[in-house]
């Protein structure tokens, strides 16, 4: 960095801070509160007409998650979904059709260099993290659980 | 001697290389937006008739060049040097955009701040007397910029108020020993200026330092008040880039609040075009420059301009790896020839 | 009833989650490792399960429930299999939306192509 100190870098920072306008918070988490929960209702209402049809909870809960995947694809593919997050923000992150678009979105946009070094290395590009981390968290949290059952301290 | 340093980063050119013509092509939104009818070409789509974002940035750069080559009658075979750049790793946009013109090039990376460095190098090997002719050009787009710097298009997510919009642009511009209707009387070649900030997402904080040291050392080295100039005009710092500039300015004290533009701002309308802090890119100053600014310095609205395009020295791994991101800007001395006519 | 639970419920964690993402640095990529992660651990804490008994598709649809699924896929394959079960029971779990994310983002790939933003 060179030529400042480490004072003088927070001090730029906080300076930078107070001329930098920020989103309206109040406004931006009632739109997230809204998209949030519209996708959660419609996910809450496959899981409902799932379990009317006779399913069990685990395979009704897959469809949820394949179902609302599915959708979130094709909004992505057509440009929608990128408008419900702009407006919806953490409403349109959070819920797994997040998850979904960080896929998509990849997919579509580095097919132009290739099947196999385009697509198949960078669809995780965005998602690959939540993959790791999520396999990784529960599966530390599983070896805690074993040793804890090993112990006597879970029956 | 045609050129002589002056103070500590600049030269002044005693007998200033010319900018004989300029051409800029955009895309849609920027063809939409305040400056629109002024560009010469804009593209319906942005792929411009290519197959991916990167081959249509090379195709807006080799348009460029040969709209300005042919607004002033020169052929590509007549150019001694191209000074050209993007925002792109290994500066593939230039390179396969000055393919096809057989033109020998130079190859620059400024980030945003390529066009100055481009203009600098043009008017330095012109006044030189290199050569009759330089060809200085440089690029932005938006499809290929987000996808290298942040995320594909289709991914959803909300940009910050800070964040600005990558212009989709080109222009090239045609640097000659020859008189034209305006010239280069000098530059002032910028220092990396890192004030230690780390926000990708606030570019214009970024680099506002750097720019500020710029116009100081400018008005240093050539013994100027900022008044002795029309207009002072930087490239992209943007809405929060301009306020921090006009900040710092005064902090050495020099109020250029009256005289500063900024072509990050200029380029679209806020309100109606949603580009949150402005426009930004290595096309946005040159665009800019090309079609609202050169204009003004020839009918003498402005005469006598310093262009001061800023870059962000950053790539996607230093970022990642924890650096701060360093800004750059680069000091064109444009100046209205009175009396130069024009020839047909 | 449960719908009105679903909506509310999920809007509020994106509520505060949009705290996240305009008051602090983070991007979206480290936002939802920070879900998943934080689904895990409350799965493992007891807490998830009473939490989606009541919410339905409001704790389920956010990627806390995808951590959860997480965490109760690797829970009944240590329990089933013993230690063997830590490696088996993630994957398991989450095949679904895995498979589902990877099958549908590629047929979009064949499909969709990139479009400028306006």
């Amino acid at each position: 960095m060179g030529n400042k100190t480490e004072k003088d870098v927070q001090a730029y920072r906080d300076y930078v801070k107070t001329k930098t306008p920020v989103h309206g918070l109040p406004l931006n988490m009632v739109k997230a509160f809204l998209t949030g929960g519209a996708i959660c209702t419609l996910g809450e209402f496959i899981l409902n007409y799932a379990e009317k049809m006779g399913l069990d909870k685990d395979t009704s809960a897959s469809w949820c998650c394949i179902l609302l995947i599915f959708l979130s694809v094709l909004l992505t593919g057509v440009n929608l979904y990128g408008r419900i997050a702009k407006w919806g923000g953490a409403g349109a992150l959070v819920p797994i059709t997040g998850f979904a678009n960080s896929v998509a979105a990849p997919a579509i946009e580095y097919k132009k260099e290739g099947q196999v070094m385009g697509i198949g290395c960078k669809i995780f590009t965005i998602a690959g993290p939540v993959i790791l981390y999520g396999i990784f968290t529960s599966s530390l949290l599983g070896l805690l659980w074993w040793i804890a059952k090993e112990m006597g301290v879970i029956r | 001697m045609i050129q002589k340093t002056m103070g500590a980063q600049s030269l002044a050119f005693t007998e200033a290389p010319c900018i004989i013509s300029s051409a800029s092509v955009v895309g849609k939104k920027e063809s939409e937006g305040p400056l629109g009818d002024l560009f010469d070409m804009a593209g319906e789509d942005d792929l411009f008739g290519e197959k991916t974002w990167e081959e249509a940035e090379s195709r807006i750069q080799k348009e460029a060049c040969v709209l300005a080559l042919g607004k002033a009658h020169v052929g590509p075979d007549q150019v001694r040097y191209l000074y050209g750049g993007d925002l792109l790793r290994q500066g593939i946009a230039t390179s396969m955009g000055a393919e096809e013109l057989q033109i020998p090039m130079f190859g620059l990376f400024g980030a945003c701040s390529t066009s100055g460095e481009a203009l600098a190098l043009a008017s330095m090997s012109a006044a030189a007397g290199y050569g009759e002719y330089m060809l200085a050009v440089t690029s932005s787009h938006f499809g290929t910029a987000e996808k290298e710097f942040r995320f594909p298009l289709s991914y959803a997510s909300q940009r910050p108020l800070s964040a600005q919009w990558t212009v989709t642009g080109s222009a090239a511009f045609l640097v000659s020993s020859r008189p034209g209707p305006v010239r280069i009387a000098g530059v002032t070649v910028g220092k990396i200026v890192d004030f230690g900030l780390k926000d990708s997402q606030n570019m214009g904080a970024c680099m506002a330092p750097a720019a500020a040291d710029t116009i100081a050392r400018n008005l240093e080295d050539f013994g100027r008040e900022a008044q002795e100039y029309d207009r002072i005009i930087t490239g992209d710092l943007g809405y929060v880039g301009q306020s921090i500039l006009l900040d710092l300015m005064r902090e050495r004290g020099i109020d250029i609040s009256g005289l500063h533009l900024d072509c990050g701002k200029l380029i679209f309308d806020q309100q109606t075009q949603d580009t949150h802090a402005g426009g930004s890119g290595c096309g946005c100053a040159a665009v800019t420059l090309a079609s609202y600014i050169l204009p003004k310095i020839i009918s003498g609205e402005w005469r006598r301009v310093l262009f001061v395009p800023t870059g962000a020295l950053m790539s996607t791994v230093s970022y990642n790896e924890g650096a701060s991101v360093p800004g750059i800007a680069h000091g064109i001395v444009l100046e209205q020839c009175p009396d130069w006519k024009e020839e047909d | 009833m449960e719908y009105i639970n679903a909506f509310w419920v999920g809007g509020a964690i994106c509520a505060l989650v949009q705290i996240l993402l305009d008051r602090t640095k983070l991007m979206p990529g480290r936002v939802m490792v920070l879900l998943v992660c934080t689904g895990a651990v409350l799965g493992f804490l007891g807490i998830y399960q009473p939490f989606a008994e009541f919410a339905g598709g409001g704790a389920s649809v956010p990627l806390l429930g995808f951590g959860n699924t997480l965490w109760n896929g690797v829970k009944e394959a240590v329990e089933e299999e013993g230690f063997i079960g830590i490696f088996l029971g993630g994957f398991k779990a989450s095949a679904a939306g895995i498979s589902a994310a990877l099958i549908f983002g590629y047929m979009a790939s064949l499909v969709f192509e990139p479009k400028m933003k306006k």
